[in-house]
């Protein structure tokens, strides 16, 4: 088992009072790394609009390199603009991945738009930016990856990695709309693409990691770290049937030697829900593990899936 | 090109459908069967919120196209499932023979809340002569891209040298809405090839120039090879004012090429108008072209986008 030893809460929105588009929710951490801070790219939300839903938008945090729990930036505004009307992204852009690319960065990025018969769809977009991350420029109104035959609605999660030359996007797409409690939830499985240019995508078409949770299980998060020989996969999940009810999300874990083919063992993930009064004791959610001067660090949501913030785990010893 | 009109040939309050559907029959598409034309189009239900759902049916005609031998009283494809592309409707099917199998490619229509509709591009097999088809996956084979941000479906599908092509059509814009306007589309069409019929690489772009402006919205295009020079058909309209303004509404539009790539627009020469007065006096919408017997024709609705039933025209010189 790893050993993950909690270092606290880095960022609370809902401390945030002068940006309406950030009213609370700082989901979906995702890191680059500059020589002097640590951008952290998150997902948050402004009040419920006048149909009494939410939008989301992403952002980012810069920091301190020496001391994470010194935030010394905030973004002025959203990285990306929500889509025009009718577009995959008009009601939202969460969660976003970034990574380098020469002198530009990339992001892609979930779009969510609204729907009849269930309550969203989502497919992933792709946006540059050349201001150093700051703002990201979509390439055109339309989505990156959409909808196939064997991924026929709800791709998401979209985390963008880059090995042996060549680019993988992890990501989830959805499987069924399960009708749980009459209403429907979506049951999603972690899925890979690959690409030479970031643009044109070649689908695997599986499901990476077997279910261990229960029935229709939604996987989601598929965060991929390389250490040791190994590739070592973090990732989250719920079940539909009890979505609404428990407050819970659970942390599980897969490793692979060639990215195609996953081993679970979630025995090994090695970090829990605090005990007492703590902003993460109900859920952990949407694991990232980065590495920064030779330490490995994971940050994780907390209650509510983040609406109260993020926080930050050392891994103690070694990914292998 | 010229055509003669051979007239409404199918009119739907006084067919078998009219007990089981409410209203229209929409997008005829002909499979030239052994001893029928088999043409398949799409009608509607009316479901719990008053809305409509496309259904495929067919109907089989004799080689006179006058007397109808057969029509399906069964489903001939299922509507997606729950969240699926093609949950709300399929509008139209398009066959394509492909061996001893028939290929379909449905347009599959789903619901959104801030605009109508989306829709994709969904495969299907027939190994019944399109008595029923068996969908590939529950999703679609074609659907939004970079460029071609919503609303990609009406394909129709031919082997041309050994290459499926596919022309589509994909959105473009859906308008903000005004006070006594809901959002509108502007569709154009586009073109996509495939070694399979499954697999497809769009060639990503507007290939058919715009006469009405920008807005100009183009459908359900149809193309046959005569002698050396590709024919194309469409339907296109204003984007506004379409439903009840005349002169607005769907007209026949044509183009042609050399090489499928390049198209040059030429309604002129269509060789089809609106009739004087009757079904199709007001609007032509939907066409499909097929070879029978030597002879070319082509399939369309008429007035109220084929609530009423659709026709038949024959090409007498190209």
């Amino acid at each position: 088992m790893f050993k993950w030893n909690k270092l606290g809460k880095v960022f609370d929105p809902t401390a945030i009072k002068d940006k309406p588009w950030l009213h609370e929710y700082a989901q979906a951490p995702a890191t680059l790394i500059f020589d002097d801070f640590v951008r952290v790219y998150f997902s948050c939300r402004p009040k419920r609009d006048s149909q009494g839903q939410f939008v989301s938008y992403s952002a980012f945090l810069d920091l301190d390199r020496k001391d994470l729990f010194k935030i010394v930036n905030i973004a002025d505004e959203p990285i990306l603009k929500l889509g025009k009307k009718g577009c995959f992204d008009e009601f939202g852009t969460y969660p976003v991945s970034v990574i380098k690319a020469g002198d530009e960065i990339r992001a892609y990025y979930a779009g969510w738009t609204r729907c009849s018969s269930v309550p969203f769809n989502t497919a992933i977009g792709f946006a540059k930016s050349v201001d150093q991350g700051r703002t990201f420029q979509k390439l055109g109104d339309g989505p990156v990856l959409s909808f196939s035959p064997e991924e026929p609605f709800v791709l998401s999660g979209p985390k963008i990695r880059r090995f042996n030359d060549k680019f993988y996007l992890f990501y989830i797409a959805g499987k069924k709309w399960v009708i749980a409690n009459e209403r429907p939830e979506i049951s999603h499985k972690i899925r890979l693409a690959t690409s030479d240019d970031g643009i044109n995508w070649a689908k695997h078409n599986k499901d990476l990691v077997p279910d261990s949770w229960g029935k229709n299980e939604s996987q989601a998060s598929p965060d991929v770290f390389y250490a040791n020989g190994k590739y070592h996969m973090f990732f989250c999940g719920w079940v539909p049937a009890s979505f609404r009810e428990t407050k819970s999300r659970k942390i599980g874990y897969a490793s692979s030697t060639d990215l195609m083919h996953w081993t679970r063992d979630d025995s090994k993930v090695g970090i829990e829900i605090s005990e007492g009064d703590a902003f993460d004791n109900e859920m952990l959610a949407y694991p990232h593990v980065f590495e920064l001067d030779g330490k490995i660090y994971m940050l994780y949501l907390g209650n509510e899936v983040g609406r109260h913030g993020f926080g930050l785990a050392e891994l103690e010893g070694e990914l292998k | 090109m010229k055509w003669q009109k051979l007239g409404q040939i199918f009119e739907f309050d006084k067919s078998p459908f009219s007990d089981r559907y409410a209203s229209h029959a929409q997008s005829p598409q002909a499979l030239v069967l052994e001893d029928r034309v088999r043409i398949f189009f799409s009608t509607r239900k009316i479901d719990k919120e008053h809305k409509f759902l496309s259904y495929v049916q067919y109907v089989d005609y004799a080689p006179d196209f006058k007397s109808i031998i057969g029509y399906s009283d069964h489903e001939v494809i299922p509507l997606g499932d729950l969240g699926c592309f093609d949950e709300h409707g399929i509008f139209p099917l398009s066959p394509t023979k492909a061996g001893n199998k028939i290929y379909g490619y449905t347009n599959g229509i789903a619901r959104r809340v801030s605009v109508d509709v989306e829709s994709g591009i969904g495969f299907a097999v027939s190994t019944d002569n399109g008595e029923t088809f068996q969908k590939l996956g529950h999703g679609p084979i074609l659907s939004a891209s970079i460029n071609e941000p919503f609303l990609v479906g009406d394909a129709f599908v031919q082997v041309f040298d050994g290459q499926f092509h596919m022309f589509y059509i994909f959105g473009k814009k859906w308008s903000e809405p005004t006070e006594d306007q809901a959002p509108e589309r502007v569709y154009k069409i586009g073109h996509a090839t495939s070694a399979d019929g499954i697999n497809w690489q769009k060639t990503d772009g507007f290939i058919i120039a715009d006469k009405v402006d920008e807005n100009e919205c183009q459908a359900l295009p149809t193309v046959i090879k005569i002698g050396k020079r590709y024919h194309m058909y469409f339907c296109y309209r204003h984007m506004a004012g379409f439903r009840t303004e005349k002169g607005k509404g769907y007209r026949l539009g044509y183009a042609y090429s050399e090489d499928l790539v390049k198209w040059t627009r030429d309604d002129e020469h269509a060789g089809i108008d609106l009739s004087e007065d009757g079904w199709d006096s007001e609007m032509m919408c939907y066409p499909n072209i097929f070879e029978f017997n030597n002879s070319v024709y082509l399939l369309y609705n008429g007035n109220n986008f084929g609530k009423y039933g659709f026709g038949i025209a024959k090409l007498v010189k190209e």
